[in-house]
């Protein structure tokens, strides 16, 4: 054991290990590449002398020598698990998918966050667009215009997307997707089918836009130097001010003790309120006249929120909760399912219109709500998708 | 309740430059009145407190509830993939208790048992292995101070002054004393041979969570210092922190301490992943951009005076205090200016710096209760002198996001009240 432990060195020798290997980078780039330095179009992984990997090279083999701890992994379990993909190809299945089945994909498993053409909604990332904007002011940073691989998309796609129902999605879905993502950043034509087969064969805008790190070249020579203590500047003057911008949040501590003594007179002026919210719950189903056509339109905006919530026979709660009855139901009121405070903390029931309210602006409507949906636009949808609802006891 | 009795920043402010204008002359007052806190008998002095359990897990007290984190709500889409930021402002010494320190997910901080954890080895090695937990606490262990910084620590100053408050802009880092087995061991455990020549070897790592924040690591880093870590401070990870298990990569950018750390797999390249192409990446200002870019450079911050920590107790002895770091090594000399930069000062350093761990700095000083223009310079063992936002931007421009180690400014103003600035 202890054997094991000196061929692979100390700390101390590691960290000289380093260094050298950051001054490397450096010389790799300027050596290799004289005439366009700074574009590495490579893979080109760190090359070492010595160090470490030099002593555990030359071991006589590391599995000498060891505990006897753990066990051997079987083929299943590495195949459920070692599931990254690479640039080269290495780890891709076998399907694919095209531009147009990627497209219905993307409206219901992506569209919510990224928008219907990978343009993103709100704060969430936008996929597609940004091409030439690198050097601008602001940069837009997208598949089409930063990516430099696709593998690293379908990598991604594959294994943590949809947000909050990770590992959903079929390996042709996931092509699908890629697919149609290459085709909303103009990369593909809309007939575009994308394989295992013919995946390298796409070529990503910015594949050689990057460098390996070149601070040990282009910035520690420079900074290596002994610091100014007197008179370092003629004048001192102050350019820019955070109180102009006035975009920190404030005392919060403060300021939830203002929210609290807020909240509570509300409720005390407005102890009422529940029983008329009630009132008009129970005024709703009573229109009974269902519109199937309704119904049916508000079965497709449903497809919105079914990566996160179920609803009808055999629903369960995942990443929402359970919506069988929900139009009338109390808020916060399905059984194990773990709200935020925010709606824990409201009375009242789901009517037609506090659903509206809520599902234009979740969390306009309830602050700290942990439903990660940007809203539906449309008073239509909105109407559809709780006729649909409604349609579920 | 109690804690909603506290006074709000902005009358603790009033009050404290009243005392400020009070107080010119430095010394000690005189006191005209007896303090009732010493001629009357509190009733703390007189009654019981607490008895033992009555807080099995102690949590600090009520007074202190505002030495908390806190988010900047418009900088992420949700809070499931955010950050928030450690109320460095209000800390001294160097270890990051793990309740406050800044967390950062991808996907939400998983709950995943002991019992439940599993962590394979697999890829170019002799014998793909899976561990147990309880395999884990039967390697030889180590103990080792470290920071770990977000390569976003600082991201929003780039293009001007913009977040009030240490916290906020210094605020993406913490400092642990880690217990867990070097990877280098468990490596070693499943055989490298298989792996051929390792100098240009990597390893892939990643989590348990939904974003599984995979990350290629070159093997010499692999081999040299990184940890596989499930105790920090003494006690077992917090949940946000990874628990049961996580990555610890001394001195290199924070995504790489991958959390919940289920596989690491030996590989002949870096697999090039969202967290290492798309994010963590650097755009200078022609539009190319670096990539593993991993090492943290030396960086400091006066994390008191500043703005949530304003002067309160006007002219006089003044304690000046901040923390130092560098991913290259030790922290050797840290210096003050209190005129924006024109003259400098060399700070006392609480112990000698240790290697990529915090280093607390003391300059122990008069103030004579007008305007200071407050910056902290670090350097390193490697001579690494810590750059101005003017020195970097013009290696880099304004887009770079990650990696912005620039001296900061604070203006204190005479009534004590702290700014984030920047100064020509």
């Amino acid at each position: 054991m202890s054997k094991s432990l000196n061929l692979f060195g100390g700390t101390a020798l590691g960290t000289i290990a380093v260094l050298t290997m950051a001054v490397n980078f450096a010389d790799r780039n300027i050596a290799g590449f004289p005439d366009n330095p700074a574009v590495m179009t490579a893979i080109a992984p760190p090359v070492l002398s010595g160090g470490l990997v030099g002593a555990a090279n030359a071991s006589t083999g590391a599995g000498e020598g060891t505990f006897g701890l753990g066990r051997p992994a079987l083929p299943e379990e590495i195949a459920a698990w070692d599931v990254d993909v690479s640039p080269d190809g290495t780890g891709l299945p076998v399907g694919s998918g095209s531009v147009e089945d990627g497209e219905m994909v993307f409206s219901e498993n992506c569209a919510v966050c990224h928008g219907e053409f990978a343009e993103g909604v709100g704060n969430w990332p936008e996929l597609a667009g940004g091409d030439g904007t690198l050097a601008n002011d602001d940069p837009v940073k997208t598949v089409g215009s930063y990516w430099p691989y696709l593998s690293t998309a379908w990598d991604y796609i594959h294994r943590s997307m949809p947000y909050g129902s990770a590992q959903t999605l079929s390996d042709d879905d996931v092509y699908a997707i890629v697919a149609y993502i290459l085709y909303s950043n103009f990369l593909v034509e809309d007939d575009f089918v994308l394989s295992n087969e013919n995946f390298l064969e796409v070529e990503m805008p910015n594949a050689n836009g990057f460098i390996v790190d070149d601070r040990a070249e282009s910035e520690y020579p420079m900074w290596r130097t002994e610091p100014c203590m007197e008179n370092c500047k003629d004048s001192v003057e102050i350019t820019m001010r955070a109180s102009v911008l006035n975009v920190t949040p404030e005392d919060e501590a403060a300021e939830t003790a203002e929210e609290v003594i807020e909240a509570a007179a509300v409720a005390s002026e407005t102890e009422a309120e529940p029983e008329v919210a009630a009132a008009v719950a129970e005024a709703e189903p009573a229109a009974d006249a269902v519109d199937p056509a309704l119904v049916a339109a508000g079965e497709k905006v449903f497809g919105k929120c079914k990566a996160c919530h179920q609803v009808g026979d055999g629903a369960k709660n995942r990443v929402g909760p359970i919506l069988n009855g929900i139009v009338g139901a109390d808020i916060a009121s399905v059984d194990g399912f773990k709200y935020s405070k925010t709606l824990e903390g409201m009375d009242g029931a789901w009517t037609a219109d506090s659903l509206a309210a809520f599902l234009e602006d979740p969390r306009g409507f309830a602050k700290g709500t942990k439903m990660s949906f940007a809203g539906l636009k449309s008073a239509e949808d909105i109407a559809a998708v709780t006729a649909y609802l409604a349609s579920f006891e | 309740m109690s804690d909603m009795l506290k006074p709000s920043r902005r009358a603790f402010l009033r009050g404290s430059a009243a005392a400020a204008a009070g107080l010119t002359a430095a010394g000690a007052a005189r006191a005209n009145e007896p303090d009732p806190l010493i001629t009357e008998v509190q009733d703390w002095a007189m009654s019981f407190g607490d008895g033992v359990d009555a807080t099995p897990y102690g949590l600090p007290i009520q007074y202190e509830s505002d030495v908390v984190r806190r988010n900047v709500e418009w900088l992420t889409a949700d809070t499931t993939s955010s950050i928030n930021f450690t109320p460095i402002h209000a800390l001294d010494g160097t270890i990051t208790p793990q309740g406050c320190a800044f967390e950062r997910h991808h996907s939400g901080a998983i709950e995943l048992r002991k019992e439940d954890y599993r962590l394979m080895i697999n890829g170019l090695v002799d014998t793909p292995l899976v561990f147990t937990y309880a395999d884990l606490e039967r390697f030889p262990r180590e103990n080792h101070v470290y920071f770990c910084e977000c390569a976003a620590n600082t991201g929003m100053e780039w293009a001007g002054a913009q977040l009030n408050g240490a916290q906020f802009t210094h605020g993406m880092i913490h400092n642990m004393e880690y217990t867990g087995v070097s990877l280098r061991t468990l490596l070693g455990e499943a055989g490298l041979k298989a792996a051929g020549d390792l100098s240009d070897k990597w390893v892939y790592v990643e989590g348990a969570d939904a974003s599984s924040n995979g990350r290629s690591i070159p093997m010499d880093k692999a081999l040299d210092d990184v940890l596989v870590a499930f105790k920090a401070n003494g006690e077992a990870l917090r949940k946000e922190h990874g628990y049961p298990v996580r990555l610890v990569v001394p001195g290199w950018e924070g995504n790489l301490w991958v959390k919940w750390i289920r596989r690491i797999e030996v590989t002949a390249n870096a697999v090039e992943s969202r967290e290492e192409t798309s994010k963590y990446t650097d755009t200078l200002e022609d539009g190319t951009s670096r990539k593993w870019t991993w090492v943290m450079d030396a960086k400091s911050v006066v994390t008191s005076p500043s703005p949530q920590s304003p002067i309160t107790h006007g002219a006089g002895p003044l304690v000046i205090t901040g923390l130092a770091w560098s991913g290259h090594g030790a922290i050797t000399r840290v210096d003050v200016s209190k005129d924006g930069g024109k003259t400098w000062e060399t700070a006392r350093l609480a112990k000698p710096g240790e290697k990529m761990a915090l280093t607390r700095f003391y300059l122990d000083t008069e103030w004579n209760g007008e305007d200071m223009l407050l910056q902290s310079r670090a350097m390193d063992e490697t001579g690494y002198v810590q750059p101005t936002k003017a020195q970097l931007r013009e290696v880099r421009g304004e887009n770079s996001i990650y990696h912005n180690n620039c001296i900061q400014t604070w203006h204190v103003k005479p009534n004590g009240e702290a700014e984030n600035v920047e100064v020509s």
